[in-house]
């Protein structure tokens, strides 16, 4: 169960991320969750879209440069220690988190974090033996 | 006639070595006469170097003429080299200079002739006859690529589209619906061409051309092979200058393996270019062209700044002319970058090796007493990942690779796609900021 996340190339000068976000406005695209990462020559936005393939299709037709990418959306209960939890799990498999990031999901008293794993099959199997819960598609939608 | 001829001229292609020098030495004995005649600036340039008309018997005399160089055609701007009337002239085209004063050339209508000859004898060396349709998308008018191609295509009995270049859907419709089978430009125009086509979804079993003959510039290997690749032709190089005549001063055959130059017309010699001595055949230096039987702009001994090998031997082909191996740069565009020679075409060898566009800019400049050298790139989906590390590894593989063939550390610069500017002549491809006069 993961959902997909779609990363564009973002040149580092005034106004190439205001262009990407304008695009995606005009496609009617809302995104849930975004992170940038950057170094000092370009950056990667990264985001999980309502309507992911609108997404993409409307920044590939603006020419950008983009991938498309399972990640696990992890459900967590929004109080102290429950990051460190899915953390703990993750490393108990020795699983390699490349990347994570965090978002507020419209249901009340819950977060939703985004991970980006090695091995999403492995990672989704020891999670919710551990009782934690991945976030569907269609709760992003 | 159904079939394809091998040859355009097979009386002068394929003609023995030592009659080819024969036929030299009496065309540049009449030349030098003619020159000494109608053009006193070269006259004095002899006469300042103490050679007169007598003193050249033949080819084996060229040595004693005075070099000529794109300096004293810019003196001489505009008529200054002219050697005929300007009644017999029926053309002038110029080059596309980017610096100082354009150089200008001027053409009889025997001039023209021989000129289209020698493009025809390229496209027949790439396979073309009259069964085919030939699409020329260099610039027509004051570059002599459009016009060269188009007389030349004319004088093969090809079908020709003068598309000129620029409009590039419009280009790639005229390819598929007129069946175009030939393609000339430059080649990063075909490059661009080619990139188009695969945008607009088009494969190679998409377009019925077979040949491209593509010259002007300067490009790699690679970039043959990626242009071969996307297009499904075979792309044959093609060389000339507007000084000598244009396209045509030397084409490649079947064989690939150099650029056969048109003897009979042109005399070709490498020098060093620091001291002006002739060097032996197989050795690098550079080219220097003479006219020997254009009438109107008849140029002496003229360095061309491309530095190059020449190699007489058998040619699979069957064509006696000596050959050119392709300029590995030009004295005049080679960088010097903290004291290294740095040749553009070597950047643009390792970016294609690494996967990246052919498409580049290289900014050269000074801070701080030392030179820098960055390099815009354009990213690829290929070379894209959501993950930074990545990225970051691929660029330093890039940096890496070029450490190794240049010697020097250059800064990459990964920008979006399309952002660098294309053109639809020649590519500027360097930008010099350094202020070292």
């Amino acid at each position: 169960m993961t959902v997909n996340q779609i990363s564009v190339f973002v040149e580092n000068k005034p106004g190439a991320l205001a262009q990407i976000t304008q695009e995606l406005s005009a496609a009617e695209v809302n995104m849930r969750a975004l992170s940038i990462a950057e170094t000092n020559e370009f950056g990667v936005l990264r985001f999980i879209a309502d309507n992911e393939l609108r997404a993409a299709t409307a920044l590939r037709e603006a020419g950008h440069i983009l991938s498309v990418t399972p990640v696990l959306a992890v459900v967590l209960k929004d109080e102290p220690g429950s990051f460190a939890a899915t953390v703990n799990v993750l490393a108990a498999a020795n699983i390699d988190v490349e990347y994570t990031y965090a978002f507020l999901t419209p249901r009340t008293g819950t977060a939703c974090m985004i991970f980006r794993v090695a091995d999403n099959d492995v990672a989704e199997k020891v999670l919710t033996e551990a009782g934690i819960r991945l976030a569907t598609r269609e709760e992003l939608a | 006639m159904n079939e394809a001829k091998r040859y355009f001229q097979p009386e002068w292609e394929t003609m023995p070595a030592d009659r080819i020098k024969e036929h030299q030495s009496k065309l540049l004995v009449k030349q030098v006469q003619h020159v000494w005649d109608h053009v006193p600036y070269y006259k004095k340039l002899m006469q300042d170097k103490g050679v007169e008309p007598g003193d050249i018997t033949g080819i084996d005399d060229i040595w004693k003429l005075p070099f000529l160089s794109k300096d004293d055609l810019r003196e001489a701007y505009p008529y200054g080299l002219l050697a005929e009337p300007l009644e017999n002239c029926v053309r002038i085209q110029s080059t596309s200079g980017t610096t100082g004063r354009r150089v200008v050339a001027f053409y009889t209508q025997e001039d023209i002739d021989l000129w289209e000859e020698c493009c025809a004898r390229a496209i027949v060396a790439a396979g073309g006859s009259n069964q085919d349709v030939c699409q020329v998308s260099y610039g027509y008018g004051l570059f002599t690529g459009g016009p060269g191609l188009n007389g030349g295509s004319h004088k093969v009995g090809c079908l020709t589209i003068p598309t000129s270049s620029g409009n590039t859907e419009r280009q790639i419709m005229f390819i598929k619906d007129l069946s175009a089978t030939i393609l000339c430009c430059t080649p990063s125009y075909a490059a661009y061409l080619g990139e188009t086509m695969k945008e607009m979804g088009m494969g190679p079993e998409d377009i019925p051309l077979k040949a491209g003959i593509f010259g002007a510039e300067a490009w790699t290997e690679e970039m043959r092979r990626d242009i071969e690749k996307t297009m499904g032709i075979k792309a044959y190089d093609i060389y000339g200058l507007t000084e000598i005549s244009g396209p045509g001063v030397s084409f490649e055959c079947e064989a690939q393996t150099g650029m056969h130059i048109n003897e009979d017309h042109f005399y070709a010699e490498i020098i060093n270019p620091n001291t002006g001595e002739v060097l032996p055949e197989g050795t690098k230096g550079e080219l220097v062209f003479t006219s020997l039987d254009k009438c109107a702009f008849p140029l002496l001994r003229y360095r061309t700044r491309d530095i190059c090998v020449l190699t007489r031997e058998r040619c699979s082909c069957g064509r006696t002319f000596i050959k050119m191996a392709k300029p590995m740069g030009r004295s005049d565009d080679m960088l010097i970058i903290k004291g290294v020679n740095v040749f553009p075409s070597q950047i643009e060898t390792v970016l294609l090796n690494k996967g990246y566009p052919a498409n580049y800019l290289i900014t050269v400049d000074r801070v701080n007493n030392s030179d820098t050298l960055d390099i815009d790139v354009e990213m690829t989906p290929e070379m894209f990942s959501d993950n930074l590390s990545v990225i970051s590894r691929r660029e330093k593989e890039l940096i890496d690779a070029l450490k190794a063939m240049l010697g020097i550390y250059a800064r990459v610069h990964l920008v979006a796609p399309k952002t660098i500017t294309r053109s639809e002549g020649k590519a500027v491809r360097v930008i010099d900021k350094r202020k070292l006069v």
